[in-house]
Formats: C-alpha cells, sequence, structure tokens
C-alpha cells in the first residue's frame, strides 16, 4: 500500500476515479454506453471525445517538457492550422470532395510543420529560452491565423471535414481513434526505441549529454516539430467539431489545460522523466472535471474557481512535501503501534530516544 | 591538550535511507579550539554525519548535544543560528550574484527596513579580508575561480559567528599557495576558539592542520585518535579495511613498462593522434602534442594553468581556433564532442556532476548513454545487453551500490565516477581522456581507479591523465605534458622524475628542470 501511495500517479488516478464517482451519484446513468446506429453514445464516451484535443497536444507538450522546454505557441497552431484548412475547403470549387479535404488537411500539416521547425530553430540553434521563444508563436500566430481568415469566422460545410471532430471508425470517434494512435505512436516511438532515454538524458543534464555524444539539437528540434504537428490535429479536430474556424477562439488557452495535464501526469516542468501513461491520465482528469461542471449543475461563473480547486487538491497531494507528510504519518504510527506491542509483549526494549521524524529540508541552489 | 568539554558530543547516530544504513550507532565529538578531521572512504558516512550535524537529514535515533544541551536541527538555518557553519564541497553559492551579495546574504544589515547596500558592501568586504581575499565585492561571483569561489564561501561561513565551522572538501580545487593560505586561516580560526571539522582526502593536509582524527568506515565508527599519535599508514589501513600495496605494485609496473621501450621506442611510428599548434584565443597557447598507442600522458600544472582546456580542445569540447589534428595520420577536425566519441576519443569531465553524470537517471542507463547516443535513438541497445552491460562494470569497478536500477544521483562521489568510467569504456575508446578522475573520491577507488588506468594503457589504449596530484601523475605516465600560464611548457619522458623535478619546472616554466 505504501508502495502504490508514493507512485507518482496514485493521487491524479483517485482524482478521477473520485470524479467519476460523483459523477455517477448525480447522474446514475453516467457510466452507461449505448450503441446507437452502431455508435458508441454516453458520457464517458463524450469525455473521451472531447479530451482528444487537449490530450493529443498535451502528448507533445510531455516531450517538450521532458527537455526542459515549454511550447506556450500549441493554442495558435491550432487556429491557424484549422484557418488554413477551412480556406482552403471554402476556396474550393467542391468542399464535399474528400479529395479537396484531403488538400486542405495535408497543407494545415505542412504549414504547421515548418511552425514547429521555426520554434525548434528558435530553441535548439539559437538557444533562445523556449518560454520566450515560443511565446513569439504564441501571440504571432493568432495574427497570422486572422490573415488567413481575412477577419472574418469561416464556417464550411463540408461532410468528409466534419468526420474528425464528429465521425466514428467502427463506433469509435474518429477524434478520439486518432488520439490513441498519436498517443501510441509516441509511447512506441520514445520507448521501443531509446528516444525516451535521450530526451530524458537532455532534459536533465544537457551539458553531459553532449559530451556524451547525445545529439541535443536534432532531439530538441524534433520535439518541437512534433509538438506542432500534434497542435494541428487537435486545431482541425476542434475546427471540424465546430464547423467553423475562428482565429481568435480556436484552441483558447488549450496550452495551459495541456501543460497542466502534463504537470498532473507527474512529469516535471524541470525536465528530465516523463510519463506519457501520466499525461493521459492528467488529460482525463482536467476533461472529466469539465464534464462534472455539467453533471452536477455548478453554476457556470462558479465553474472556474470549482476547477481550480481540484487542481490545487492535486498538485497539492502529488506535492514532494504532502508525500514525505503522509510517510512521516505512517512511520509514526508504525513506530507507536510497535512500542504499544513492546510494551504488552513486556520486553520494553526502550528503542531510543523519539526524535520527532521531520521532513527533509533542502538547500536551495540556483 | 587538556580535555575540555566538548561544544559537539554526538552519540549512537544512525541513518537509514532507502535500502542503505548510512550511519550505524556512530558516536562524534568536537572540543573548542580542535581541528578535528573526519576520514573515511567515499559511502564511510561523513557526508551523513555532517549533514545529520546541520540539520540537512534528520536522524533515526541517536542525540546530538552541541554545548551540553541537545538539539535537533530541523534546517541548516537553525543550525547556523546554533552556531554551526558549513562551507560544503561543492560550492553552494549563487554565480549571477555579486561577491557581496553572496556574503551577506540572508543577513544584509538593514535601514528603515530596506536593505542597507553600502554598509552590506562594506561589511562584505571586511569579512573578505578576513580569509585574505583582496577582490572586488561589486563584481559577480561567476566571474571569479572556483578556489576564490571557495573561499567566499568560506568568509561567508566565517561571518555568520560560528562556534562550529564545517569544512567539507574545501581544498579540492585549491592550489599549494592557496591551501596555505586557507590553513592560515583555520589557524587563526581554531586559537580564537572555534572547533573545526575538516574533511579531506589529502592526507598530508589533514596531518599538517588537524589536532584529532575519527575514522569512520561503512556507516560505523572505528575510533577517534590524535593526529600525532597514529602513523599514516595505520590510518589508512583502518579507513580502507587492508593493506594496501596495489599502489605500490602498480608503481614498480608503470617504471618496468618505461625501462623497456626506452625514450626512442616511438620514433617512427605514428601517434594515435597528434596535434600540431592547436590553440584557442584567450583559453590556451598553440600546443604541439602527440598521443602513442598505448601510452598514458599524464598533463601537470596548477589550476587554472590550462590543462582542461587543453585536453576539451582535444576532445572536440571547445572548438580550437587555430592549428590542425592527424588521428593516425590523417587529417581530422573534431567539431563535437560526438564526432571525437565516433573517432573513440573520450573526454570525461572534471566537472562529474555539472558534466558528467545524468544524475536522476538510473546506474543501467547512465552506463549506457554514450554507447546508446553513438548507435543513433532508432538502435536501442536491447534491454539484455544493458543488463550485462551495467552487470558487467558494476562488478569490474566495484560500483556500490551493486543495483543497476539506483539512481546514480544516490551514490557517493567515487560510485559516480566510476559510473561514468564505465560509460565511456563500454564505447571501447581508443583515447580516453581523464580529468581529474580521482578528485575528491577516496584512497581505495583512486588506487582502483589508477590501476584500472595501467591496465588499460597495456592493453594498448592511450590515455590522457589529468590530475593535481604529482604523486599520482608520475606514478601513471609515461611522458608527462607540463602547463603553464595557458601554454605548454615542457613534454618530457617519466624516468626517474621526482616530484621536485616536476614541481621545478611547474614553478618557473623553463625546460631546465628535464632530464637530458
Amino acid at each position: 500500500m505504501t508502495k502504490l501511495m508514493s507512485n507518482r500517479l496514485f493521487w491524479p488516478i483517485v482524482m478521477l476515479a473520485a470524479l467519476l464517482v460523483v459523477n455517477l451519484i448525480a447522474f446514475p446513468g453516467f457510466f452507461s454506453i449505448q450503441i446507437r446506429d452502431g455508435h458508441l453514445f454516453g458520457s464517458l464516451v463524450d469525455i473521451l471525445r472531447n479530451g482528444a484535443p487537449t490530450l493529443i497536444i498535451a502528448v507533445g507538450m510531455t516531450l517538450v517538457i521532458a527537455t526542459r522546454g515549454i511550447d506556450l505557441s500549441v493554442g495558435a497552431v491550432c487556429a491557424i492550422s484549422g484557418a488554413v484548412a477551412c480556406s482552403i475547403i471554402l476556396g474550393s470549387p467542391d468542399p464535399g470532395s474528400v479529395a479537396t479535404v484531403a488538400v486542405a488537411i495535408g497543407t494545415a500539416l505542412l504549414i504547421s510543420l515548418v511552425l514547429g521547425v521555426w520554434n525548434g530553430f528558435l530553441v535548439s540553434v539559437l538557444k533562445i529560452q523556449p518560454i520566450i521563444a515560443t511565446l513569439i508563436l504564441m501571440t504571432a500566430g493568432r495574427g497570422i491565423a486572422m490573415l488567413i481568415t481575412e477577419g472574418q469566422i469561416l464556417t464550411v460545410r463540408s461532410d468528409p471535414f466534419k468526420v474528425l471532430g464528429s465521425g466514428f471508425i467502427f463506433g469509435i470517434p474518429v477524434a478520439v481513434v486518432l488520439a490513441a494512435v498519436i498517443l501510441g505512436l509516441a509511447a512506441l516511438l520514445t520507448r521501443r526505441t531509446a528516444l525516451g532515454l535521450l530526451i530524458e538524458s537532455v532534459g536533465i543534464n544537457p551539458e553531459a549529454s553532449r559530451l556524451a555524444g547525445v545529439r541535443s539539437k536534432g532531439l530538441i528540434f524534433a520535439v518541437y516539430v512534433f509538438t506542432a504537428v500534434c497542435a494541428a490535429i487537435a486545431g482541425l479536430i476542434l475546427t471540424s467539431n465546430q464547423t467553423s474556424a475562428d482565429a481568435n477562439n480556436t484552441g483558447l488557452f488549450i496550452e495551459l489545460d495541456a501543460i497542466l495535464a502534463v504537470v498532473i501526469g507527474g512529469t516535471s516542468l524541470a525536465g528530465g522523466r516523463f510519463s506519457l501513461f501520466g499525461t493521459l491520465i492528467g488529460a482525463l482528469v482536467i476533461q472529466t472535471l469539465v464534464t462534472t461542471v455539467y453533471t452536477v449543475g455548478i453554476p457556470p461563473i462558479a465553474t472556474m474557481v470549482f476547477k481550480a480547486a481540484v487542481v490545487t487538491a492535486v498538485c497539492l497531494l502529488q506535492s514532494p512535501r504532502s508525500a514525505e507528510m503522509i510517510a512521516a504519518a505512517r512511520a509514526r504510527r508504525a513506530r507507536r503501534k510497535r512500542l504499544v506491542d513492546d510494551a504488552a509483549s513486556g520486553s520494553g526494549t526502550g528503542s531510543g530516544p523519539l526524535t520527532p521524524t521531520r521532513s527533509d529540508s533542502k538547500e536551495v541552489s540556483v | 591538550m587538556t580535555e575540555q568539554s566538548p561544544v559537539v558530543d554526538m552519540r549512537g547516530i544512525s541513518i537509514t535511507f532507502p535500502g542503505v544504513k548510512a550511519l550505524d550507532g556512530v558516536d562524534f565529538r568536537m572540543l573548542p579550539g580542535e581541528v578535528h578531521s573526519l576520514m573515511g572512504e567515499n559511502g564511510a558516512g561523513k557526508s551523513t554525519l555532517i549533514k545529520a550535524l546541520t540539520g540537512v537529514y534528520q536522524i533515526d535515533s541517536g542525540s546530538i548535544r552541541v554545548d551540553g544541551r541537545e538539539v535537533s536541527f530541523a534546517s541548516t538555518a537553525e543550525a547556523q543560528a546554533g552556531g554551526i557553519s558549513t562551507v560544503y564541497q561543492e560550492v553552494n553559492l549563487l554565480p549571477n550574484l555579486t561577491v557581496a551579495e553572496n556574503v551577506m546574504l540572508g543577513r544584509e544589515p538593514r535601514r528603515f527596513g530596506t536593505i542597507d547596500w553600502r554598509a552590506t558592501r562594506r561589511r562584505a568586504a571586511e569579512l573578505l579580508k578576513r580569509v585574505g581575499l583582496d577582490i572586488d565585492p561589486t563584481s559577480l561571483l561567476g566571474s571569479h575561480s572556483l578556489a576564490v569561489q571557495q573561499l567566499v564561501a568560506i568568509s561567508r561561513a566565517v561571518g555568520v559567528d560560528a562556534r562550529v565551522l564545517i569544512l567539507d572538501e574545501p581544498t579540492s580545487s585549491l592550489d599549494a599557495d592557496e591551501v596555505q593560505e586557507l590553513f592560515r586561516i583555520i589557524r587563526s580560526l581554531r586559537d580564537s576558539g572555534t572547533a573545526i571539522l575538516f574533511v579531506s582526502h589529502f592526507l598530508d593536509q589533514v596531518y599538517e592542520i588537524s589536532d584529532r582524527l575519527t575514522v569512520l568506515r561503512n556507516g560505523t565508527l572505528i575510533g577517534e585518535y590524535l593526529t600525532e599519535e597514529i602513523l599514516r599508514i595505520d590510518l589508512v589501513q583502518k579507513m580502507i579495511g587492508k593493506e594496501l600495496t596495489v599502489l605500490d605494485d602498480l608503481e614498480k609496473r608503470t617504471k618496468a613498462t618505461t625501462d623497456d621501450e626506452g625514450d626512442d621506442s616511438h620514433r617512427g611510428d605514428v601517434p594515435f593522434l597528434e596535434a600540431i599548434g592547436l590553440g584557442r584565443k584567450g583559453t590556451i597557447e598553440p600546443v604541439d602534442l602527440r598521443i602513442y598507442e598505448g601510452e598514458v600522458v599524464g598533463l601537470a600544472g596548477l589550476l587554472g594553468s590550462g590543462r582542461s582546456e587543453l585536453a576539451r580542445l582535444i576532445s572536440g569540447v571547445d572548438r580550437p581556433d587555430s592549428g590542425e589534428y592527424r588521428l593516425r595520420g590523417q587529417k581530422t577536425r573534431f567539431r563535437t564532442p560526438r564526432q571525437a566519441l565516433k573517432n573513440r576519443v573520450v573526454y570525461s569531465s572534471e566537472n562529474r556532476r555539472t558534466e558528467g553524470i545524468v544524475d536522476e537517471l538510473s546506474v543501467r542507463d547512465n552506463i549506457a548513454l554514450a554507447l546508446q547516443a553513438d548507435r543513433g535513438w532508432f538502435r536501442p541497445i536491447p534491454k539484455k545487453r544493458q543488463d550485462e552491460l551495467a552487470e558487467s562494470y558494476i562488478q569490474a569497478l566495484g560500483i556500490r551500490p551493486a543495483n543497476p536500477d539506483a539512481l546514480v544521483k544516490n551514490l557517493s562521489g567515487g560510485n559516480q565516477q566510476k559510473v561514468l568510467l564505465a560509460r565511456w569504456l563500454a564505447i571501447a575508446p581508443r583515447l580516453l581522456i581523464l580529468d581529474e578522475p580521482t578528485r575528491g573520491i577516496d584512497i581505495g577507488a583512486k588506487a582502483e581507479i589508477q590501476k584500472l588506468v595501467s591496465d588499460l594503457a597495456e592493453n594498448g589504449m592511450s590515455v590522457v591523465f589529468i590530475s593535481a596530484e604529482l604523486d599520482e601523475v608520475l606514478r601513471l605516465s609515461h611522458r608527462i605534458a607540463i602547463m603553464r600560464d595557458r601554454s605548454l611548457v615542457a613534454d618530457i619522458e617519466n624516468d626517474d622524475l621526482s616530484t621536485d623535478n616536476l614541481l621545478a619546472i611547474i614553478a618557473d616554466g623553463s625546460r631546465e628542470g628535464t632530464p637530458a
């Protein structure tokens, strides 16, 4: 049990379970999943589908954060990719054809690739601090999207494009399938090859990694490009779901949700060890939270406060200091029990003076 | 010396870390006006004992008394308030602040609730003067050498009116003059009644400065002795628990190979690596150097003489801006360490913590890192092979704990160094450049590493061995290159050279000390 509790993912999983139970109490049909017209329907399916864009971005963000970086521009990249795709579809004589949509999606992904290269160039070649480097595209990106949409909200009616956001494959929402594929791909790429080890090594100690011959420049480049592509896919899903591209609002604040998902998932913002499974849990916690707000019937004005409270709880429970406090409390209880046992058996070994156990204080060096 | 009541009295101290009993019922005391040395190998528990005293670690059992009162410090701040100041082995200051700010950090003089900067600087200057440092208090700490930073750390510790001053490896980055300067300060503090705890791996220094010794081994107390009453050989035996004949054998062996080959054995051979006029402006004057296969080249010189800088140029860590390089006679250029590694030229940095180990990764991952980087990310080393690598090096180098899953940050300094060596050996280097591989590690591990270097060279690997300890350089090297003021001043065969010969060359920089 102690071992289980010391696992970084223990509290996020408990929180996720707790949220689901709250939902179940508020709405007894919460767990039921029905098959309508061969498609899965139900609240759980909704959580997965609505959480897919955040999860997709969070997967990329996990790798960026593991290299000691951060990517604030993902929301703007969402907007750009949506704008590009919609304007191509609208501009084509045949918006409903699969070919048009394929070109639109392909172009959007290609452009996101360029945006990722831009971020990667700033961070790994010019050595600009990631938070500053990606701030540039975060602010400039929405302007670019605005130029593409010419300040309009582009509404598209294209059935093939709609599939991304609201379609189904084998009864499962396309967005969920996409998220699963990207998560699976990232997990495979990092853990079945040496990519994960090398990324962690660069994140923990860049100079030691360089001296060990790790190509950190290339790795850092790659994670920013990958994240931009993830953001573009998320942007396409969001745009398709809303059937419109809105330069101002598509993917607004999604970078914060993605970063939060990564942090809840136990990957440190200081870089190094990362957990993609943790990120999945993190993204699910965030989306379930949003859903809970609706099922429990929390007034919309209190939504943000509620969300903040839950996130704070997870972060507090997860902090190293509280882990120590819990461990110390357990040790105290065990010692008291031992003393009682000793006394009971009459062997009273004394067991030394009882020094109160306090948490470790570490010196902070910058 | 009359027995006074101890200022620090620790009894039956035990501390357990996950899986390790770091201290087991250790007694330790310090008397006022005495320099007390804590002796022991890496992992003996010296650092743990110090951290227990200074409130970094909490003890599982035992008692700590300071001035007869039982204390339990929850933090270093509380320990400092209780009169116990510490200067750690790795300088724990803030390089991006000024010297004055570092010295006075957390206790700046205040006026009307704000910091009185003028008084801060003045007070800092006074404290710096006490340790004989004449530097501008408004300069950035990071702009000074490590040695100066060390003295700044000491002046900071002295600034708190310390009854007990703990110096953990304070001399490991100081040169001989600076050590004497430090000792002068230590003596004056001692004479004014401060109890000083001195930890060093340099036996000479321990014998020179300390009045009393406490020896630890594997987390247990071996004994407390007066320095004048214990012979060095006995002390070393108590520390490592076995006779130390390895080093003598080693010396004989190196001498034997040097004699066999004679001075002109390399004539006609193509050197493995040849540097011709290799230099970098502001860092190192152009240098000519040849390194032959199976040869150990010692690189000697004072701190800041350009030893490490030369090594970094040779291994592609820093880029030269003049001269050229030949690898087995072929002209080559290393733009990055990666290219050097591809050619099996390895640089093992003196900064183990910042440029060596990857502390949050396991022993296994750390050992595999360079090999994995060399293979490329898409060709992962199979798990089984990784385990074999880790197991074999843990065994061969005696890495403790012998657990491939242990995080490297939890290992002692000497074991971290061994893990680093294992990483380099795993890629089968042809030229291994070891920059201070034995700094800050204990005698036993030192001997093992020296023996390893000797064995590797016998098997045809070339080694460049950099060390501040001349004994060590003399013992291992076939040839010794001596640096002074950023240029190479001598390059001589090591037959019957003595420390005095080397010192003469290092000191006056001429080739007069060179045997004909």
